[in-house]
């Protein structure tokens, strides 16, 4: 049972072969038999979860279910959920129940979806392998030796061998497509706007966004059905209804496809700058050999350039940290969380508390930040980082008028080991070259399983989709998953 | 163009973080190598283009300004360090 799909899990439940009782008890086991070792999981709390699917179970006997009704899903822990422990990753929150629920959470709780439990994650989202985690690395469970990427890592870790149907995730530059290619799984993180930011903790604002950790395109679309949509409590939220991303997912991607040949029209762009140096040989492999299964789908591929994407990681690395020194401001002991236990005044209340409550790459990130944002540099960092912002927008702009997806490689390399890159932070940030393009840019992003590399790691296919496309994505990714088994593998732990 | 130790020292007081003189010295380190990076952007040539401050140049929407939420002080004051009488207690400020 636990390696059935959510839409297979979903049938069970209202045909009454299961309750989703038994199912939450099921994967509350997994979990336990696991945390140990990986670390995904910050909190789960059996009776509260219970009492969930017991409730759920209820409403599926008045036949009131909607088709995520008792389904179990964990969550990322920066997403507030009421009377959960929600503490992204951090000693400074690591105390603090939240009083509400955030927009992502009411929108699951609503169809009656079970509360698993809080997934791990790097501190305030900022990291490439949840080593920042307050409460510890998680590990790759494909590689105990290996990180399983980040910021969503913990999500990745629980999703990956099946201890959660899906998961939540959240990314602001890699950090759901990132750990779904490092663990083998699908992840995608709609276009900026499409889920609300109410109740997410804030870490850059112009580039945060919720999006899905699941085990095929297919059971992404059904979430992320639920997910998206308007919000009027997040200002940047777009005013736009939800949609149903499973309707077109099993359509031909032109009405003239046929069924050996779904994909047929599709015009698939090769970015030059994401197949050049830095980009390991088995990634490559992998990489070019599913962009081959996509010929055969039917799809065309054409060269493109992104010429001002090697800019894009120094851009990232002055807005994001910009938007994070303003945004982790908040957290000054006074309202909620951690507040030193001594101190002489208020000043050295909010040194002391902040000194103690944020990790080493929490504090290096508002230290950038502070300083790009400071009389007398805003104009040579900040503002010089926009511009670029713009130019790389302006590149997909040019290149979605020769295709219609771009794919390459994920991340460059596959899942690193431990310690490996924590000391260099210049070389963890160079983790997600690829993935930041999009983020800046504000398009949606997938990553897709399509092989293994050395160590038997898995490697992930990165697809890019035009703004509100992800209706697209999920069908083009979800051809190539019928016509492949990558994303059916799951780590033997 | 590097930091110095008192660079580092005055950003950390902006930033309300209190550092060691060993954390400064290593904060001073990385930053200059993240900075290092950040620098390749001072080559790109900018002229013309105009700044992006959101994906997709969202512009934020404007709603009435309405009361939609209860009272609930107590429900978000329970999760503060330190409370008196609804109140919100801190180091004194004014003598």
């Amino acid at each position: 049972m636990h390696n059935a799909t959510v839409s297979e899990l979903s049938a069970a439940l209202t045909a009454g072969k299961i309750s989703s009782a038994e199912l939450t008890k099921l994967f509350l086991e997994r979990i336990g038999q696991l945390n140990g070792v990986l670390n995904a999981f910050v909190t789960v709390d059996a009776e509260k979860s219970l009492a969930q699917a017991r409730a759920a179970d209820e409403r599926i006997a008045r036949h009131e279910g909607s088709r995520l009704t008792g389904i179990p899903i964990a969550h990322k822990d920066i997403f507030c959920a009421r009377d959960w422990l929600t503490t992204c990753g951090s000693k400074m929150l690591a105390n603090f129940v939240s009083p509400y629920d955030a927009h992502v959470i009411e929108r699951f709780n609503a169809a009656g979806c079970v509360i698993l439990g809080k997934t791990n994650m790097d501190e305030f989202a900022m990291g490439s392998s949840n080593e920042t985690s307050y409460f510890g690395p998680v590990k790759n469970p494909w590689d105990q030796t290996c990180v399983p990427g980040g910021s969503s890592g913990g999500s990745a870790a629980a999703v990956a061998p099946r201890r959660a149907p899906p998961a939540t995730g959240t990314h602001t530059g890699g950090s759901i497509r990132q750990p779904a290619a490092l663990t083998g799984i699908t992840g995608i993180k709609p276009t900026y706007g499409r889920v609300s930011r109410y109740g997410m903790i804030a870490f850059a604002s112009s580039l945060d966004q919720g999006g899905v950790m699941a085990r095929s395109a297919e059971d992404a679309a059904l979430l992320l059905s639920e997910m998206a949509g308007a919000d009027a409590r997040d200002s940047t939220c777009v005013d736009m209804a939800a949609e149903d991303y499973t309707r077109t997912l099993r359509q031909p991607w032109t009405p003239d496809g046929s069924s050996d040949r779904p994909l047929q029209g599709l015009r698939i762009g090769l970015p030059r700058e994401h197949f050049g140096e830095g980009l390991a040989p088995e990634v490559e492999v992998a990489v070019r050999a599913a962009v081959a299964e996509f010929e055969k789908l039917g799809a065309s591929i054409v060269d493109i350039n992104l010429p001002n994407s090697p800019l894009s990681v120094p851009a990232y690395y002055v807005i994001a940290p910009a938007e994070a020194s303003s945004n982790l401001s908040r957290f000054d002991g006074v309202r909620y969380g951690y507040r030193a236990p001594d101190y002489a005044d208020l000043l050295d209340m909010y040194r002391k508390t902040r000194a103690q409550g944020f990790g080493a790459e929490v504090k290096r990130r508002i230290l950038i930040g502070t300083y790009v944002l400071s009389h007398g540099y805003y104009d040579a960092y900040y503002l010089q980082a926009q511009r670029i912002r713009r130019l790389i927008a302006q590149d997909f702009d040019a290149a979605f008028k020769c295709c219609d997806l771009i794919a390459g490689p994920t991340s460059p390399t596959v899942a690193f080991k431990l310690g490996a890159k924590a000391s260099d932070p210049v070389q963890m940030y160079l983790n997600d070259i690829y993935t930041i393009p999009a983020n800046l840019a504000g398009l949606p992003g997938m990553s897709i399983p399509c092989g293994f590399g050395s160590g038997g790691l898995p490697v992930g296919l990165h697809v890019v989709g035009n703004y509100y496309s992800e209706a697209r994505m999920l069908c083009a990714a979800s051809h190539f998953q019928q016509a492949t088994d990558w994303h059916t593998k799951a780590p033997g732990v | 163009m590097p930091l110095s130790p008192d660079e580092v020292r005055r950003i950390a007081l902006l930033a309300r973080i209190e550092l060691s003189e060993p954390e400064i010295a290593a904060a001073q380190g990385q930053l200059n190598a993240i900075f290092g990076l950040i620098e390749k952007l001072q080559a790109a040539d900018t002229r013309g283009v105009a700044p992006m401050s959101h994906a997709g140049d969202a512009s934020a929407r404007l709603r009435e300004d309405q009361v939609l939420e209860s009272d609930q002080r107590e429900r978000f004051q329970s999760v503060a360090p330190h409370v008196e009488r609804g109140l919100y207690l801190v180091p004194r400020v004014i003598e």
